[in-house]
């Protein structure tokens, strides 16, 4: 056993905080109204005792965990609640999770980003587990009067071995509830988990199986207006005039305005980057109605900035590539004279698009504003900058803004930008009722915080031996510099030189799944593999030999690689042996590649079936990871084969253009997403076993994937793929 | 406006709503089943496939005047007890991740396995194929499928 201080996260233990119990959530008893089953009801205790703010007992033994961070499908609201039941030792049939609302009080980081909820809840979660056992136990031994440390939990049951004595949680949880939180607790060794580490099925599954309310566009409240906007119809454009008029007097239609989302003075987070500051509002009794109109509404735009088209970010990209910038993010050695005495050199340039998020459920928010307060209830990644942004916005302090998170269709970045929050409530404050804003698939689609378009260039060089001698990764993209500097091969290349650019433009983006590491490190795995195969060596050696020197002999300082070649190595060689690596593909096309990011190491190893097709399909993909401790290895295999889905997807067939300004795609007819029939076929996956503390799942396993796609796609066809959407990448027509 | 009266999951509903309203928003915003899901509003996603006369439709632009007496059936209808084969497979393999396209999944899978029962790896692939999961659960959606084809 180890023993924690509880001083960490102190205030989460401060009891009687009004969690679950108090105002904040009976103010949001829309999420108790899906009906429960009679077997529900009366299971149901008398009375719920709260141990501290992320759970409570009741006098019948259940137990609520409050899952403290928002659901977009990475499974944390399942994940969360069964690290606090494994310290508290109850059994998980006893336990009710509910979606805790934003409370900094009690919690911190309630955010989904990352992938780090699970890295960085890990000890105040089992931490909350651990005090409650303590307290229970603490009751138990007064009431029998023999020392606490005879007490011993097993599934709820408070038991003491020399009296014979036993109790479930539910006869003690009164007692507990008025004893002090412990100094220090005990946190149970790995090896004696029994929920850790055990497929448990996702909290909200019933409820999505039989279509209950539980997203944001679910929500619905007596009195309350649908509310839509309509935004500039380009990048680059502002909002000049509009005639409300006669669209203000179509069926069931409130209001037509146009508003400022944010005022010139309104104090933004980070979370504000894509805000669109002027909007027109178009309030109605249904969402067909406000449709009707806002096809309607006629508005006249100009031009604000420059109207900028695709071909523009490309030529400006290709354009960066070109020059060197005034100082490098990182040099080791000296490439020029590396280069100048290799014996092979091998240069590559790769490219991808812009890319939306496309949650399947559009952005929406619920809002009601008063004088007195403003309740806000929806799908946000970043509850805690919202609620900043809205007590600047709105002129209101935080103790006046309520936030709940309901369940997310999908978040993949996109609802990390909460502006559509900020939208609804400034809309309610208006209008002075409630209402939900709700974005059309369109209006989604073309507000912007799009993934950068992205360009990379690298060069190589190779000595006599094969050996790689020189690196050289100049990248560039739209908003944002690209190039993660101290990522492998960084620190296992004599001569390294990593460059980067960023190019200023009004298309707005923002973090899409894995930012950057969505996009370099499928170019740089392909380029991986055309080095090794110029070296003349094994892909997988190939790697292997760069993270030996990492490891043995490291360029620079060790401790400013942002990897550990171990670990890193360590996936390579499971993911070999797993899918029987013998570098000729066992007559498929095959390519491997492998990746750190989000604190996770995730290699592949992916086949294709080539059927004489545009695009083979990808028939069976090994993938090794090294995520630390899996807490439910079942969602987690879920979570690693959709990103896999995610990154061959979106890699294959996705692209956002623009033409002076506009954007080209506006919904699933012209945007390209992954179907059923596309996906791999098949999938194994397997997890490193190391007992290392966890770490995140959300993203690790897309980047790499576009990688082991582009090099089996070599194998395939014979040609290298540089550009996504790959199922444009055809080869020049000669003659 | 005009009144309508429609059959949905065995019960005889009325609104008061405009004719060219999808039975999508019908459902959603006028009759509390909201388990029929918004994605794209000109049926290429699938979120919103519900059951007419036991065919998958998409609701999004299907019109409430043209459905007339024929049967609807949503998520909410499919079982009593959320006990159908597709819902029980469905817990079973742990489909869902976001979980927002499942409702318009389970319902493209249950018309299918109606007229085929015993569907091949293609045929399911291709009866799938109009409901795009953003989260990329395509792989435990065959399985489910199949599983609930062999209950």
């Amino acid at each position: 056993m180890t023993l924690v201080k509880t001083k960490i996260g102190r205030r989460a233990f401060i009891r009687n905080t009004g969690l679950a119990s108090g105002g904040l959530v009976l103010g949001f008893n829309w999420l108790a109204s899906c009906k429960m089953t009679p077997e529900q009801v009366n299971s149901l205790p008398k009375e719920w005792f709260d141990l501290n703010g992320f759970l409570k007992v009741g006098d019948n033994g259940l137990v609520t965990i409050m899952s403290p961070n928002p659901e977009i499908g990475q499974n944390v609201k399942t994940a969360m609640p069964m690290i606090i039941a494994e310290e508290l030792d109850v059994a998980w049939k006893d336990v009710i999770v509910e979606q805790a609302p934003l409370n900094t009080d009690i919690f911190t980081r309630q955010l989904a980003g990352g992938s780090q909820s699970i890295r960085q809840g890990w000890e105040s979660l089992r931490m909350a587990g651990a005090t409650a056992k303590h307290m229970l136990k603490e009751a138990a031994a007064a009431a029998w009067q023999v020392p606490v440390a005879e007490i011993t939990v097993k599934e709820g049951m408070l038991m003491h071995e020399g009296s014979g004595k036993s109790a479930g949680f539910g006869e003690m949880a009164s007692a507990a509830s008025k004893l002090e939180v412990p100094e220090e607790v005990e946190l149970k060794d790995n090896n004696s988990f029994s929920i850790i580490g055990t497929d448990r099925k996702n909290v909200d599954g019933p409820k999505i199986v039989t279509g209950q309310p539980l997203f944001g566009l679910d929500v619905y409240k007596e009195g309350m207006l649908t509310a839509m906007i309509v935004h500039p119809p380009a990048f680059g454009m502002k909002f000049k005039s509009m005639n409300a008029d006669s669209v203000k007097s179509m069926p069931g239609i409130k209001d037509v305005f146009h508003f400022e989302a944010y005022a010139e003075d309104t104090e933004r987070q980070w979370s504000d980057g894509g805000a669109i500051p002027e909007l027109v509002a178009i309030v109605g009794n249904s969402t067909w109605e406000c449709m009707q109109a806002k096809k309607a509404l006629q508005v006249e735009w100009e031009e604000d900035s420059k109207l900028e088209s695709s071909s523009y970010h490309d030529e400006a990209l290709a354009a960066l590539l070109e020059k060197a910038p005034e100082q490098p993010a990182r040099k080791d050695g000296d490439v020029e004279a590396a280069f100048k005495k290799a014996a092979k050199i091998v240069e590559s340039t790769y490219t991808a698009p812009y890319l939306a998020h496309n949650t399947m459920e559009p952005m929406n928010f619920f809002a009601h504003v008063t004088p007195e307060k403003a309740e806000l209830l929806g799908p946000i990644q970043t509850p805690e900058f919202l609620e900043k942004t809205l007590a600047s916005r709105l002129g209101m302090p935080l103790e006046k803004i309520d936030i709940m998170m309901t369940r997310q269709g999908g978040g993949f970045g996109r609802r990390l930008y909460g502006t559509f929050g900020v939208e609804a409530a400034v809309i309610s404050q208006k209008m002075n009722a409630p209402i939900k804003l709700v974005y059309t698939r369109e209006d989604d689609m073309t507000q912007g915080t799009y993934r950068p378009a992205y360009k990379v260039k690298y060069k190589a060089g190779l000595d006599e031996n094969g050996n790689l001698i020189a690196w050289h990764v100049r990248g560039a993209g739209t908003n944002d510099d690209l190039v993660f500097e101290d990522r492998f091969p960084a620190g296992a290349v004599d001569n390294y030189l990593a460059e980067k650019h960023a190019l200023p433009t009004n298309v707005t983006t923002g973090a899409w799944r894995a930012p950057r590491s969505n996009f370099i490190a499928g170019a740089e795995q392909a380029f991986m593999d055309e080095v090794a195969e110029a070296s003349g060596k094994d892909p997988i050696e190939f790697r292997l030999e760069l993270f030996d020197r990492a490891i043995n002999n490291p360029v620079g300082d060790p401790q400013k690689n942002d990897y550990d070649p171990a670990r890193y190595a360590g996936v390579l060689k499971l993911v070999k042996e797993k899918s029987n690596w013998n570098g000729s593909g066992n007559g498929k096309a095959r390519g491997v590649s492998a990746y750190y990011c989000h604190n996770s190491y995730v290699a592949q190893v992916l086949d294709l079936e080539d059927d004489g097709g545009d695009m083979p399909r990808v028939e069976k993909i090994w993938c090794a990871v090294d995520c630390g401790i899996v807490v439910n290895p079942l969602s987690a295999k879920n979570q690693v084969e959709g990103g896999m889905v995610d990154g061959i997807g979106h890699s294959t067939y996705s692209a956002m253009t623009f033409n002076d300004g506009v954007p080209n795609q506006s919904n699933f007819d012209r945007y390209r997403l992954i179907r059923n029939s596309e996906a791999p076929k098949a999938v194994e996956t397997f997890f490193v076993d190391n007992g290392i503390d966890p770490t995140g799942l959300g993203e690790p396993s897309l980047p790499p994937v576009v990688g082991a796609l582009a090099n089996a796609l070599y194998k395939a066809k014979g040609r290298r793929y540089y550009n996504q959407p790959f199922i444009n990448d055809k080869p020049p027509l000669v003659g | 406006m005009a009144n309508f009266t429609l059959n949905i999951n065995g019960k005889k509903q009325e609104v008061d709503v405009d004719p060219s309203t999808p039975v999508l928003w019908v459902l959603r915003d006028h009759l509390n089943l909201v388990g029929t899901k918004y994605g794209c509003g000109i049926a290429q996603c699938g979120a919103c496939t519900i059951h007419v006369d036991g065919n998958a439709t998409r609701s999004c632009m299907l019109t409430v005047s043209s459905v007339g007496n024929q049967e609807i059936t949503t998520i909410e209808g499919l079982s009593e007890n959320g006990d159908h084969p597709v819902q029980k497979a469905w817990l079973e393999v742990d489909v869902p991740q976001c979980g927002y396209c499942q409702a318009g999944q389970i319902m493209s899978a249950a018309a299918l396995l109606e007229k085929n029962p015993n569907p091949t790896d293609e045929e399911i692939e291709m009866a799938m194929n109009g409901n795009i999961c953003r989260c990329g659960t395509y792989l435990r959606i065959r399985k489910a499928v199949k599983m609930a084809a062999n209950s």
